[in-house]
């Protein structure tokens, strides 16, 4: 008797869950279907705080923020940051005057923990919202974030 | 000779085989050295190290800020509860109280954590077991906790939000709408989860006084977390040693007595509406106030051992710290939920068929790089 009844039981659960799967795939509606991802790249966009990558904004006439004050290094827990520089004497004021000459950034090892950018007291680095990184030569993971010819902004100090 | 002395005289052997390092049912490079016969088990022996990056001993080499994104990498399916655990410990060495803005959104996150744990938990321990279903309708609704975390912490698994001291920025503006989108959702999707799964004769008949854990067993082992309450072992460090805002709100913690593989699934389904009503509670009035409290830039402890402990969604998570009074720790050592309870997987599932033991190590929930570190 307990052979049917399992038999019984086994049909019944089996519905049961049947039941919920076909009630999506009759209500299905637009907002449970996946996201097309590689062809939705133009409405596809990220959260303001999203971890992409690190970058160094410019401003229109060639500027950034960074100060050369090593923080960010500092804080790295991997060593993904690299800050070349030396002091320069300011003209005006005869003083010498530390300032950056690449500011390296190794992508290829960063574990986007975000110190870095905590601990920058200019906020001359941000996030970037990029999501696409992979490249074929890892040469390319190696940035140089302030571009060639910048300069840091006048009465930026840390 | 009749047939049936024949199969008497038919002797058989103990051999081993391999499963893992890379099996679909192991959910990471565990290796399990099985001796079976035909196809009882008679010996389960573990195999570490395959995915060993001596977490602790990179601890030593780091600040206490840095410290606390390694932990992500370990268990990664509660990163926030492990980063809390390290900098409660050192706040606990600073003596820092932070305050209770902090408290409430580091114990609402931790929350949403463990519900996407279980999850993912849920929807694996289906799949192990041959339904396939229950996957896609657990990542759906986990894809939501992760969008929230996104938008908060800026990342959807290794999030490094807690800092020593507070968070690294205060929630973002949409944080309490959507979570309290997301609870709206999940409360019905819970009995939905009950319907496709926890009801199915098929699952009870492959999981009930399957693997059974008695209490003595789960105590004299160490075993934490839904493991141990699914055997009568009251452990929830939330209840017993309560931290962040846990005393402030009101839970129960769930106790099961049977100790098989059904009971430690029931736990962990039970602590879903739980992690639901301690987020319900908190959501509605989070208190005012700074987000980080002051700290040096260099952080150096005092010279002394501390101890903390938290419960992620795996069980009892334990941080100690030997501090010598230089800005990096002496030692560091991680009392991992993952090591303790897979200690007893031999224990447990001797004499039984491989397909059990499939069932049993579904129901403990492993996550390997935490039992590796």
């Amino acid at each position: 008797m307990s052979y049917f009844s399992d038999i019984y039981k086994g049909i019944k659960t089996l519905l049961t869950g049947m039941s919920v799967t076909g009630g999506y795939f009759i209500r299905a509606r637009k907002g449970a279907i996946t996201q097309q991802y590689p062809d939705n790249r133009e409405t596809l966009k990220m959260f303001d705080r999203f971890r992409g990558e690190v970058v160094m904004p410019h401003n229109a006439d060639n500027r950034h923020y960074c100060t050369g004050c090593q923080a960010c290094e500092i804080a790295c827990p991997n060593g993904s940051i690299e800050i070349i520089w030396d002091r320069v004497v300011d003209p005006e004021t005869g003083k010498k005057k530390k300032e950056i000459d690449k500011h390296i950034y190794h992508l290829a090892m960063c574990t986007m923990c975000g110190l870095c950018i905590e601990a920058c007291p200019t906020n001359a680095i941000v996030w970037a919202q990029n999501y696409e990184n992979s490249v074929y030569d890892r040469s390319k993971l190696t940035k140089i974030l302030n571009q060639p010819g910048s300069s840091v902004l006048d009465g930026i100090e840390d | 000779m009749t047939d049936q002395q024949a199969q008497n005289k038919i002797k058989t052997e103990e051999y081993f085989i391999n499963m893992g390092p890379q099996h679909p049912a192991a959910h990471g490079v565990l290796r399990l050295i099985l001796t079976i016969d035909g196809e009882i088990i008679k010996n389960v022996e573990p195999d570490l190290g395959y995915i060993h990056r001596s977490i602790e001993k990179m601890c030593e080499r780091d600040s206490y800020q840095q410290i606390v994104h390694l932990t992500d990498r370990m268990d990664y399916l509660s990163s926030h509860i492990n980063n809390e655990a390290v900098c409660l410990t050192v706040e606990k060495g600073l003596e820092i109280e932070v305050s209770d803005r902090v408290k409430v959104i580091r114990t609402i996150i931790d929350e949403l954590t463990r519900i996407a744990s279980h999850c993912l938990w849920w929807g694996v321990m289906g799949m192990d077991l041959g339904a396939l279903t229950t996957y896609f309708y657990a990542f759906r609704d986990r894809e939501m906790i992760n969008d929230i975390f996104e938008e908060t912490c800026g990342a959807r698994l290794t999030m490094n939000y807690n800092v020593p001291g507070g968070l690294m920025f205060d929630i973002h503006p949409n944080f309490v709408k959507r979570t309290k989108d997301f609870i709206a959702h999940f409360k019905t999707k819970i009995p939905e989860y009950n319907l496709l799964l926890t009801d199915n004769v098929i699952f009870h008949k492959r999981t009930k006084g399957v693997g059974i854990l008695t209490r003595e067993d789960a105590i004299s082992f160490g075993v934490s977390g839904p493991v141990a309450r699914g055997s009568g072992f009251s452990s929830d460090v939330r209840k017993h040693h309560p931290y962040s805002a846990y005393d402030r709100v009101d839970f129960k913690e769930i106790l099961f007595t049977e100790g098989d593989t059904f009971a430690r699934y029931q736990v962990r389904m039970m602590e879903l509406w739980e992690s639901v009503s301690i987020i319900e509670q908190l959501i509605d009035n989070i208190p005012e106030g700074e987000t980080k409290a002051a700290t040096k830039a260099v952080i150096k402890l005092p010279k002394g051992e501390f101890y903390q402990r938290v419960e992620t969604a795996r069980g009892e998570l334990g941080v100690y710290i030997n501090s010598t009074g230089n800005k990096n720790p002496y030692r560091v050592k991680f009392r991992s939920p993952g090591f303790s309870n897979l200690s007893i997987l031999n224990h447990i599932s001797k004499d039984v068929l491989i397909a059990d033991l499939v069932a049993t190590m579904a129901s403990f929930d492993f996550v390997i790089p935490d039992i590796d570190r």
